[in-house]
């Protein structure tokens, strides 16, 4: 249970949070371990940069922050993972009984997402540094400049929808609301990326900023 | 084709052919292009393959349409989705003429979109995409429709009635399960196989995401569920990516291998999926072709199923909940008169808690419009809860609507033998499918003996199966009249279940009311509750929040040695003391505060204690008045909470467990104060929305729980609202206040059009907008009125537009 960044979710800045806070978040990863299925898929791609693009197999895009964070990469990895329609079944189910649950629920949903992710990422890293290869960290659609109008394109290069049941709405949103997509780099040079995830992030005044020392 | 492809399978295993993507990659398909319009830009290429898969000695050959659908053929695109379905239809009509031999499946893929309330596809909408495929596939002249790579039954649900309702070609159903057999969607081979076999698919299996290795504890399952013929098309085998290139790991000849045992295991059509070739398909003929064809025997079990598992009705009891039904129940009457959806979804929790396996829907009140309110209430029940559900109405039209957007088998409250009864509740269970009670009962009323009610249900049984429904899909009801009234009422009664059983029927009881009439009826309903189990019952209708028919039921279930190791029971009593369960809300306030009765309303609603602040309300009620206790206690209190969430030392679910506080304690106080002719004055009414394109309403909600504790009517028009619809809610009530939410960047268009429409239609309004992706400045730009960056800002925006307006009204 990763109650620590379930509370941060919730906008707890590594405040103590009171006992019945705690008791709901505890229930709710119980919940969602009970109920949840976790699936991954990925697949690699070449990678090269023609005319300011960056091409990925799949799909192509321009995004400065994205062509940085591929630096010195001959391949990507594409990625998705999603804890299923049973998470969204669950936020769904108290949004319409007990808002407050349904608040502590999803902040556990995306706490056991987020884990989730770290987790079959440290199992590609371990894999392809046998290789000699090394991962950079994972970029998402939405991150920088990197538009979310390449998630169809990105999903369908994976078979996303077959392998792991994420599909996309009209609006672009990712059903279930739980799944991830991102790029992870693939290099032969070996660099110490000590800025990812929340702290990679331009939006420095957001109220779930991680808080790093 | 001439010859039958039903006739064919029943004789001999009949082959499907195999993978298309991997072999039009091979012959130059790009990366992105849609390979439905090689139908008509290649004609030459799908036909080369066809008549290899022929060759090869496949008989159902796939038209190339697995993503023809509106969706990604959209009307007035470069490609016409009639002409891709046409031309794809020639492609294999073409060459099975040219073989002499094969069949032409239409083929219908997933249209890629999750469907509601996963998703943002109707199933309507589903079902129209489906029906337009199957319509043209059938014009153009295939001989039968193949639905494939389901993972989601629903959407199987929507093909295969757009497939039966348009066309009359035999239909084929396969699901995609993992390797635990799931669905991605949640359910299982059983409930799958409940779903597609009360659909009427004339064959059903698996397809795609495992190879055959993976397949083969699947298939296991679907033969012990399956009565229908089955089909295996699994993957070449598993996947891997070498160099940007898809391998698998085993070859043609392994393939073909497995397959052949597959086969002897009892699949009946074979073929492949992804990864697979003509090669593969070859050696499974070669090696399948003279296996002996076993057609599954008929399964006699009876199955409902809901869209994540499916329940059985046997030797085991089975619960279902009686409780959402407007009889006697004037706050249940009042709910639905108000449209409170919320009330009946407590209902359903609240019977899923204390142990139902099933729950009975009943919203019929005669001045509401039935079929509407039952269709609602069945999706919503839907969309939260996970058991099956039994439809129960003697409104037809609410029945059909129930059973045609239901997520699985359900069950159906009533059919009973009278000719009319029967004409019309028969057709509609062979067209969805379902478990029917049956009522002994007929045109002549209820027998006054057992033999008279077994042979009303002789008779149903007889007319079912004219319409081809199967004895195990229906459960006869042998009918309980009171004691009161006929004290040989139960002894009928139980006379009735052992008379069904010996017939090899099932049976199902309304139990309660035999007690009708009498004092302390749970007596009398728990003892009656054993006997007929100990009769024989199947399933019963009972109140499940009763302990005296649940411990009744747990008992029973140990004595007739159907709780292993008495696990269950223990489980359940083992912990708790003699009366357990029985706790009353005051004992849970107390456990959940500590130390109980020392708190005061406004601790409990600052401290977030829903049980407490209900109890402290209840007891304050009787020495003081309502709006007292409503101003000097809890707003006060509501106040602290929300400044100390402004002040970042109260955190948003400790806000929310406060308002859920103090909503309990509203409770209370609404009610004691309706009983005595009193109302509290409402601040005034604000319209709250997620946005067009939107699905996340969490936000909206948190909002409307705020208002609501400070006094305001909210009129929640819920996510996903077209800006036409909330201009014209805004118009109608001339409501001053409008909140609008919206989750992300691609949304806020559509948050920008409705603020636009608004102030062409409704001028004086203020809209207040918030969500994750807005901010001060993108607020403004879209003309919102203010910006609210969390929950709390909403409500002081909202006294402020209100006490504005109150003041000018003054002045």
């Amino acid at each position: 249970m990763n109650l620590k960044e379930t509370l941060r979710y919730l906008g707890y800045k590594g405040g103590e949070a009171d006992g019945l806070t705690l008791k709901l978040a505890e229930d709710c990863w119980r919940e969602l371990e009970q109920k949840t299925v976790k699936r991954t898929c990925f697949r690699e791609f070449p990678l090269s940069f023609r005319e300011g693009r960056i091409h990925m197999g799949c799909f192509e895009t321009v995004s400065t922050a994205l062509e940085k964070n591929l630096r010195d990469c001959r391949q990507v990895v594409l990625f998705a993972a999603t804890l299923g329609v049973w998470a969204d079944h669950l936020i769904r189910r108290y949004n319409r009984l007990q808002v407050s649950k349904a608040v502590v629920m999803q902040a556990a949903a995306a706490a056991m997402l987020e884990d989730y992710c770290d987790q079959v990422y440290e199992e590609l890293r371990k894999e392809y540094e046998n290789k000699g290869l090394y991962l950079r960290p994972r970029f998402s659609p939405g991150y920088g400049d990197f538009s979310i109008r390449c998630q169809p394109e990105l999903l369908a290069g994976l078979e996303a929808g077959k392998r792991a049941g994420i599909t996309l709405t009209d609006s672009l949103l990712m059903m279930p609301s739980k799944s991830v997509t991102a790029v992870i780099g693939v290099s032969p040079v070996r660099r110490e990326c000590a800025v990812k995830g929340c702290e990679a992030c331009d939006k420095t005044d957001c109220l779930y900023r991680r808080e790093t020392q | 084709m001439s010859c039958n492809i039903m006739e064919e399978i029943s004789r001999r295993k009949v082959f499907c052919d195999g993978g298309m993507g991997s072999l039009l990659q091979a012959r130059g398909l790009k990366a992105g292009e849609l390979p439905e319009t090689w139908n008509v830009l290649h004609p030459e290429v799908l036909r080369e393959i066809h008549m290899e898969y022929l060759k090869a000695g496949c008989d159902i050959v796939t038209t190339n349409t697995f993503g023809a659908n509106r969706l990604k053929y959209k009307p007035g695109g470069p490609f016409e989705l009639g002409e891709i379905v046409k031309a794809a239809v020639d492609n294999v009509a073409w060459a099975v003429k040219k073989a002499g031999r094969g069949f032409v499946a239409l083929d219908l893929g997933p249209t890629g979109k999750l469907l509601k309330p996963l998703g943002d596809l109707d199933f309507d909408d589903a079902y129209d995409i489906y029906r337009e495929v199957v319509v043209l596939g059938c014009r153009a002249g295939a001989d039968l429709i193949l639905i494939e790579t389901m993972s989601d039954g629903y959407e199987a649900k929507a093909a295969v009635l757009a497939a039966r309702e348009n066309s009359s070609l035999p239909v084929f159903a396969t699901m995609i399960f993992d390797e635990k057999g799931k669905l991605l969607t949640g359910g299982n081979v059983e409930s799958a196989v409940a779903l597609l076999e009360g659909l009427g698919v004339d064959a059903l299996g698996i397809n795609c995401g495992l190879g055959p290795m993976q397949m083969k504890g699947i298939l296991n399952d679907v033969l012990t569920y399956a009565s229908v013929p089955v089909i295996v098309n699994p993957n070449a085998g598993l996947p891997r990516s070498e160099n940007g290139v898809t391998v698998y790991d085993i070859d043609e000849e392994q393939f073909a291998e497995v397959m052949e045992e597959i086969g002897r295991m009892g699949a009946n059509v074979l073929g492949g999926c992804c990864g697979t070739t003509p090669e593969h398909i070859k050696k499974l003929v070669k090696r399948c072709r003279d296996q002996e064809q076993r057609l599954p025997r008929e399964k006699n079990r009876t199955v409902i199923s809901s869209y994540s598992h499916s329940v059985v009705i046997d030797r085991d009891p089975v619960i279902i909940g009686e409780r959402i039904n407007p009889t006697g129940k004037p706050k249940f009457k009042q709910a639905l008169r108000e449209h409170n959806l919320e009330y009946i979804l407590q209902e359903a929790v609240a019977q899923q808690d204390h142990g139902a396996h099933v729950l009975d829907v009943n919203v019929g009140l005669p001045e509401i419009d039935e079929a509407r309110m039952m269709e609602e209430v069945v999706r919503e029940l839907q969309s939260i809860m996970d058991l099956p559900l039994q439809i129960d109405t003697s409104d037809i039209k609410a029945m059909e609507r129930a059973m045609r957007i239901y997520n699985g088998k359900p069950l159906i409250n009533s059919v009973n033998g009278k000719k009319e009864s029967m004409e019309a509740v028969f057709p509609l269970v062979k067209k969805y499918g379902g478990v029917v009670v049956a009522l002994a009962l007929d045109e002549d009323g209820i027998p006054d003996t057992a033999g008279g009610r077994l042979e009303i249900a002789g008779k149903i049984y007889d007319k079912a199966a004219e319409y081809g429904i199967k004895a195990k899909d229906i459960l006869i009801d042998g009918l309980c009249l009171t004691v009161s009234s006929d004290s040989k009422g139960a002894l009928t009664t139980l006379e009735t279940l052992r008379g069904v059983r010996q017939l090899g029927g099932k049976t199902i009881l309304g139990v309660s009311n035999i007690s009708f009439g009498l004092p302390q009826r749970e007596n009398i309903n728990g003892a009656f509750f054993t006997m007929a189990l100990a009769n024989g019952l199947n399933a019963a209708i009972i109140n499940p929040n009763s302990e005296v028919m649940m411990k009744a039921y747990r008992s029973f279930r140990v004595l007739a040695d159907m709780d292993g190791q008495c696990r269950d029971y223990i489980g359940i009593y083992g912990k708790k003391e003699e009366g357990a369960g029985e706790k009353s809300r005051a004992e849970a306030g107390a456990r959940e505060g500590g130390t109980g009765q020392s708190h005061g309303l406004g601790s409990c609603i600052r401290r977030g204690l829903k049980e407490g602040a209900y109890e402290a309300a209840k007891a304050l009620l009787d020495k003081r008045e309502a709006l007292d206790i409503i101003n000097e206690e809890m707003i006060p209190a509501l106040d602290d909470v929300g400044k100390g969430f402004e002040q970042g030392t109260v955190f948003l679910p400790q806000l929310l467990m406060s308002a859920e506080a103090a909503r309990a304690a509203f409770d209370v106080i609404k009610d004691r104060m309706e009983a005595s002719g009193q109302r509290q004055e409402k601040k005034g009414t604000i319209i709250l929305a997620t946005v067009k394109g939107d699905i996340h309403d969490i936000g909206k909600n948190i909002v409307k729980v705020l208002l609501e504790n400070y006094a305001y009517e909210v009129v929640d028009l819920g996510k996903d609202v077209a800006p036409e619809h909330i201009t014209e809610a805004a118009v109608r009530g001339r409501v001053p206040l409008v909140g609008l939410s919206a989750l992300m960047t691609t949304t806020v268009p559509s948050m920008e059009e409705t603020i636009k429409q608004l102030r062409k239609d409704a001028p004086w309004v203020k809209v207040m907008v918030g969500g994750a992706v807005l901010t001060e400045e993108y607020a403004r730009t879209i003309g919102a009125d203010h910006y609210c960056r969390d929950a709390m800002a909403s409500v002081n925006y909202a006294e402020s537009v209100m006490s504005g307006i109150e003041r000018a009204e003054k002045g």
